[in-house]
């Protein structure tokens, strides 16, 4: 197999795995109630992480750019309490001017 | 400590109505619409740079189709294009898809169903479906997954194959921004959340991880180390 199949099925089968292992491990069992508490704080501990990874992680660490931008400006809707639509419309159209300008 | 309500133990079964359901379905349809067009953006891209890092155009789309994981699709062919071996491009793309462990078992007890359904509509999950789909209360709400994770999942594939056989990209989607609407997505979800102190501390301890292990972790690593800030938060 040429090494970009190999990558292909090794990364996609273990991905279709890693997605189906809970709901068919779990099926519709009930969880501990630890379990169910940790599941239930998952959500802002990942988003969270997702939000910083998105926002500030480049090739090597770090990386403030035109894309903190458009976060500070999503922020600044949320505060306005605009829907999300607009929030996020708010930070891509931010992020690409600040590219064309600066 | 905490006020947050409780969340219903055991088989979750979905008793409300066709019409409710099918309304929460057109709601996730609805929402996932304005992410479709920066996936699309974003999968034209990955199709083409599969293209240049030497991944056939039936390969790149079989991979989209089942990593369905932007970011883990993409770090596995730049590691590729850059010369690096086969195990480093798997080990950096299984990395940053060790979240979908977590995340299948925070769906599972709302996915229904014969063990072929709970395959398939699990395979809908990704951060932007399973996000639109949190109820904030450590639910989630299956009709709207799916209705999320198939729009989604339809303009990565298709956008995939748009990008590898050949078509030049339209626009970079970088300068449209659309890199930019991903972190502001979450953190539009994220927000509602903020107000329950419990899980603004545990949000503020995974930022923390995710921002201090970004600068010396190889991608992925600081996501998967930030979801573990949720057992802290675990009441004893």
């Amino acid at each position: 197999m040429s090494p970009a199949w190999t990558i292909v099925v090794v990364v996609g089968a273990a991905t279709v795995a890693l997605k189906a292992a809970g709901p068919l491990l779990l099926g519709s069992h009930r969880l501990p109630a630890g379990v169910l508490d940790a599941t239930r704080l998952l959500a802002p501990a990942l988003l969270a992480a997702l939000v910083i990874t998105q926002a500030v992680a480049g090739p090597d660490g770090l990386a403030v750019d035109e894309r903190s931008l458009g976060l500070a400006a999503a922020v600044v809707a949320l505060l306005l309490r605009a829907p999300m639509l607009v929030v996020i419309v708010a930070a891509a159209a931010t992020t690409a001017l600040a590219r064309l300008i600066l | 400590m905490s006020t947050m309500p409780q969340t219903p133990v055991g088989p979750i079964r979905d008793e409300r109505s066709g019409a409710e359901q099918r309304a929460s379905l057109w709601a996730g349809v609805l929402a996932a619409v304005p992410l479709a067009v920066a996936f699309a953006g974003f999968g034209v891209a990955f199709g083409s740079l599969a293209r240049t890092a030497g991944i056939g155009p039936v390969a790149a789309v079989v991979l989209s189709a089942t990593a369905f994981a932007g970011s883990a699709q993409f770090a596995a062919v730049s590691v590729l294009g850059a010369g690096g071996s086969v195990a480093a491009a798997v080990a950096a793309a299984v990395l940053l898809n060790a979240r979908y462990g977590p995340i299948g078992l925070s769906v599972a007890p709302v996915l229904g169903g014969p063990w072929w359904r709970r395959l398939v509509v699990g395979q809908l999950v990704v951060d932007e479906s399973w996000a639109i789909a949190n109820r904030g209360n450590g639910s989630f709400d299956r009709a709207r997954l799916i209705g999320a994770g198939a729009v989604l999942y339809l303009a990565w594939v298709t956008s995939t194959a748009v990008g590898a056989l050949g078509a030049s990209v339209l626009a970079d989607p970088r300068a449209l921004g659309l890199d930019a609407a991903f972190p502001a997505l979450f953190l539009a979800l994220l927000w509602p959340q903020l107000r329950e102190r419990r899980a603004a501390a545990v949000a503020a301890l995974g930022a923390g991880i995710a921002l201090v292990t970004l600068s010396f972790a190889p991608p992925g690593v600081p996501i998967v180390a930030a979801a573990a800030a949720c057992l802290l938060g675990v009441r004893r």
